[in-house]
């Protein structure tokens, strides 16, 4: 493994042992020290053209928690505006002598494209509407956590599953380990396409959330309203909102989940939130583990094979 | 061609992990303010029946924490990735404790270096000391073993087996002469 | 140092010429510019014309060569010599420049250019709107009268019915095409490549093929209210060819052409390049069932030609983000490897059937005469070695557009010689000038 850029293309093997690592990685966090020297000496580069503060964050005390140095460059614009390309940007980090990007950009595939020009581990934060692996590992560490194991658990993603990279990323992490995933939105925004990986799609609520072990939460992005895909977030919220009514379809220990930030009263209730069901917050603390975990799988070893 | 040499079976085992246990009581007094600490892989399941034995002995059990420590150690770079075991430990089984660390094998020192390490992110113990099953001489460090199951004089080109009976299905020690590599810790 | 040469004798070739319908071993002569008696003088440079084809007046109705305006892209004479290269003897240039083609003086100075580069026969193609803009029409009438072929405000579509009324009215009167560029930018609008499921499993947003057909349909139906002469660029949905078939049966003067990639490639090449964009065309590349759809239309007849929407970007451009990445590939120089993949090496078409696709058919839809390889035509052909095994390699392209999917692609026949009028403008792969 060189690169993180897209869970699609991880064995079911990589992917049982990034979560283990991270498991292993989370122990840190409850220490009264919670810095380890393994990457001590090395750098790495958050390389954010689209804002976000809370991927951004995470994955810098991630680095920080293992001792690695962290700078943050955030970019906004294309790089047509710019004048330099996202090519140069990255070529002239990596001659600064960094050993790692973390990068977030708003087009699908920039991720994985500079993983092709790079010599680098380039680790994927977020690519437009593709994949968001770090997050798909963070939900199956967490849904795993709360239910023992995935095996055979049916998880919902209810909303806008077509622009969703979060989505992509689950459904490729859940389906490796064995999950019954089930994709539930407006027509306008989910994507049928998935029914061939052998997921169920479907735009009815009740039949998606019925016997649910899990359920992630996508957050409702408000252009989808300016696009025409919906017609008002209260009419989203009636049909596919999460609310105490409709979390009753579930089964009555299903865990939710959302990727976060939440529109309160939009996507999902704040009574829901805040409920015991609410796993969200413990997402955030395993995020930290899992780009631990990442981080230390791509930076933390020679290159060299046995 | 590998030669083979049995160092110590099951029995020779069991002697040495009964007599660690008499001296650990014998310099500590008892087990009252101990913690005994395997490092991961092997010293665990012998931490663990180091324990059992100063229940025999003490009629108390001392408390039995794991570390591993893939992150602290010092030649990361120029070794091929190996994932991070499991983790037992808290500062309350460290903070003002005696800590024993368990280990199979005495080398180069430089495991025991990280697990000092790794130690003192979890607090600051009173005391650490060391038992280890095998030592084979060639430190690289300062560090020596306060309980010792067996002194084994060798050569850098050859490699001490241990395999315990949780991991490997059996007890033996033994010692591989090879030609070509530099044995490793 | 050489004796004056009363002209050209190409021995032994396998002659396919669709304007004579005929496929044979004959001797080509050729005198001064034009085609010559068969003759036993020994004044003439003989070529050996064994395992080769001959086929004369190969054109490309569908090319970019961005002069003027984006001459960092391409410009007419490296767009002349990325012809030559390709093996063909005329196109037709589409009129997005800057300025638009869309006066007779610019159509004018485009075809001076060109005789005075002289390496390919270039016919422009005028704007319908004035700047393209898609309001108002452009002088088509003085622009064929400057030597336009056609009309296209291509890259862009012309949405509004309206205008697309008029110039179809308008046309009848003309003899020359519209050529329109079927998208319904609403339905397209923020797309990068075809909707479908490698579009939802990439996460890049779709241009889905109703974008194209629903254009077509519209227009269908606009020829047949004004009887005008409609063709429609690079086709590729299933419902554009039920609109075609739907034109074919009532007798509409409906014409379409089909790009190579359209019919050699898919939208997993999309995954295979690893969202580099040099797969990012104009309409999109679709998924087999399409393309599948697409070279059975050719086969019968619906789609009576072949060209290349030749597309060339500068490097810069094309070396950015998917979505950032202008639309459009160098097509020219590969454009005989991949028909002849695609229908000889399997059998699909004889040559003769195929090269009407690239001949006689492009001139027919544009109202171009070439009477076939007759004592006294214009001598315009290229010898190609159906045999030839090659890789694609578009650094060696004499396009300024270096981009292609098919870089690294084995294809199986090649262009060994172009001639115009009697000069050699490229022999084994140079072009010589």
């Amino acid at each position: 493994m060189q690169d993180l850029v897209a869970l699609e293309s991880l064995s079911t093997q990589d992917i049982e042992s990034l979560l283990d690592l991270s498991q292993n990685m989370a122990e840190i966090l409850d220490r009264p020290i919670k810095k380890v020297p393994t990457l001590r000496g090395k750098a790495v580069v958050n390389l954010f053209f689209e804002p976000s503060t809370r991927t951004r964050n995470s994955f810098e005390l991630a680095a920080k928690y293992l001792s690695a140095d962290v700078i943050n460059v955030q970019q906004s614009g294309s790089s047509v505006e710019k004048g330099e390309t996202l090519w140069d940007t990255a070529r002239n980090l990596s001659e600064m002598a960094v050993d790692g990007v973390i990068v977030r950009h708003q087009v699908s595939g920039v991720p994985q494209q500079l993983a092709d020009i790079l010599d680098i581990p380039v680790i994927n934060a977020g690519d437009g509407s593709h994949e968001h692996p770090t997050q798909g590992l963070l939900d199956a560490l967490t849904i795993s956590q709360a239910k023992g194991s995935l095996a055979g658990l049916k998880v919902a993603i209810v909303g806008d599953v077509l622009h969703s990279r979060v989505a992509r990323s689950d459904i490729h992490v859940l389906l490796a380990l064995g999950a019954h995933v089930v994709l539930v939105g407006p027509p306008t925004v989910l994507p049928e396409s998935y029914e061939e990986l052998g997921v169920e799609v479907t735009t009815d609520l009740r039949r998606a959330l019925s016997d649910a072990d899990a359920i992630q939460v996508l957050r409702l992005q408000k252009e989808r309203q300016n696009s025409g895909e919906i017609p008002s977030l209260w009419e989203y919220r009636l049909r596919w909102g999460i609310t105490s009514q409709t979390v009753s379809w579930a089964k009555p220990d299903a865990v939710i989940l959302h990727p976060g930030p939440q529109n309160r009263g939009v996507e999902i209730d704040s009574d829901i939130l805040e409920s015991s069901r609410s796993w969200v917050l413990r997402q955030v603390r395993n995020g930290v583990a899992v780009r631990m975990a990442v981080l230390f799988r791509l930076l933390g070893g020679g290159r060299g094979d046995e | 061609m590998k030669q083979v040499a049995l160092l110590m079976d099951e029995d020779a085992i069991r002697r040495a992990l009964m007599r660690i246990a008499h001296e650990i009581v014998e310099r500590n007094q008892g087990v009252a303010n101990l913690s005994l600490v395997g490092i991961r892989r092997r010293g665990v399941p012998l931490s663990e029946r180091i324990a059992a034995n100063l229940m025999v002995i003490e009629n108390e059990a001392p408390v039995v924490g794991s570390l591993d420590i893939g992150l602290y150690r010092d030649d990361l770079a120029n070794r091929p990735f190996s994932p991070v075991k499991q983790t037992s430990l808290g500062s309350r089984m460290v903070d003002r404790r005696i800590v024993v660390l368990v280990d199979d094998v005495l080398f180069t020192g430089r495991t025991v270096r990280a697990a000092l390490d790794a130690l003192s992110d979890f607090g600051r113990p009173t005391a650490i000391q060391l038992a280890v099953l095998i030592d084979r001489g060639h430190r690289e460090l300062p560090i020596r073993a306060d309980y010792v199951g067996k002194n084994v004089p060798t050569s850098r080109l050859e490699r001490i087996r241990v395999e315990v009976k949780e991991i490997d299905g059996i007890d033996r020690v033994y010692v591989e002469k090879t030609e070509e590599v530099e044995a490793t810790e | 140092m050489s004796r004056e040469q009363t002209g050209w004798v190409i021995r032994n070739v396998r002659v396919i010429d669709p304007f004579r319908d005929v496929d044979s071993i004959e001797d080509i002569y050729v005198k001064g510019e034009e085609i010559g008696e068969p003759s036993l003088s020994t004044d003439y440079s003989v070529v050996d014309g064994r395992d080769l084809w001959l086929v004369p007046r190969l054109t490309d109705m569908h090319v970019h060569f961005r002069e003027p305006g984006f001459e960092n892209k391409e410009d007419l004479l490296s767009g002349s010599r990325a012809a030559a290269a390709g093996g063909f003897t005329a196109v037709c240039t589409m009129p997005n420049t800057f300025p638009t083609i869309d006066i007779p003086s610019l159509v004018q100075w485009q075809r001076d250019q060109a005789k005075n580069i002289g390496l390919v026969r270039i016919f422009p193609i005028g704007a319908i709107s004035k700047g393209q803009e898609g309001r108002e029409l452009a002088d088509l009438y003085q622009m064929a009268c400057a030597g336009a072929v056609g009309f296209s405000d291509d890259g862009h579509p012309l949405r509004d019915a309206r205008i697309m009324r008029a110039a179809l009215g308008y046309s009848t009167t003309l003899g020359r095409p519209i050529i329109q560029h079927a998208e319904d930018p609403a339905l397209s609008e923020g797309g990068v490549m075809h909707e479908g499921s490698v579009s939802q499993q990439l996460g890049l947003p779709g241009i889905p093929e109703e974008a194209e057909s629903v254009m077509v349909w519209r227009d269908v139906e606009l020829a047949g209210l004004t009887g005008g002469l409609l063709h429609v660029a690079h086709v590729s949905a299933q419902g554009s060819l039920e609109a075609l078939d739907y034109a074919k049966r009532r007798g509409l003067r409906v014409t379409a052409e089909v790009s190579p990639h359209h019919l050699f490639l898919t939208d997993a090449m999309i995954r295979e390049w690893n969202f580099k964009p040099v797969t990012k065309v104009n309409p999109p590349l679709r998924p087999d069932g399409t393309r599948q759809l697409l070279i059975q239309a050719v086969r019968r007849g619906l789609i009576p030609v072949i060209a290349s929407d030749h597309a060339p970007h500068h490097q810069d451009e094309k070396d950015r983000p998917y979505n950032e990445a202008p639309f459009g590939i160098s097509g020219l120089e590969t454009f005989i490897g991949t028909i002849l993949g695609v229908f000889i090496v399997d059998g699909l078409l004889d040559p003769l059937s195929l090269f009407r696709l690239v001949t006689v058919e492009p001139h027919k839809v544009l109202g171009l005469e070439y009477p076939g390889l007759t004592v006294g035509a214009p001598a315009d052909f290229t010898l190609i070695d159906p045999q030839a095994k090659w890789v694609v390699d578009g650094k060696k392209f004499y396009s300024r557009g270096k981009n292609t999917p098919l870089e690294g692609t084995w294809l199986q026949g090649r262009p060994v010689a172009t001639m115009v009028g009697g000069q050699w403008t490229m022999r084994d792969q140079e072009v010589l000038r």
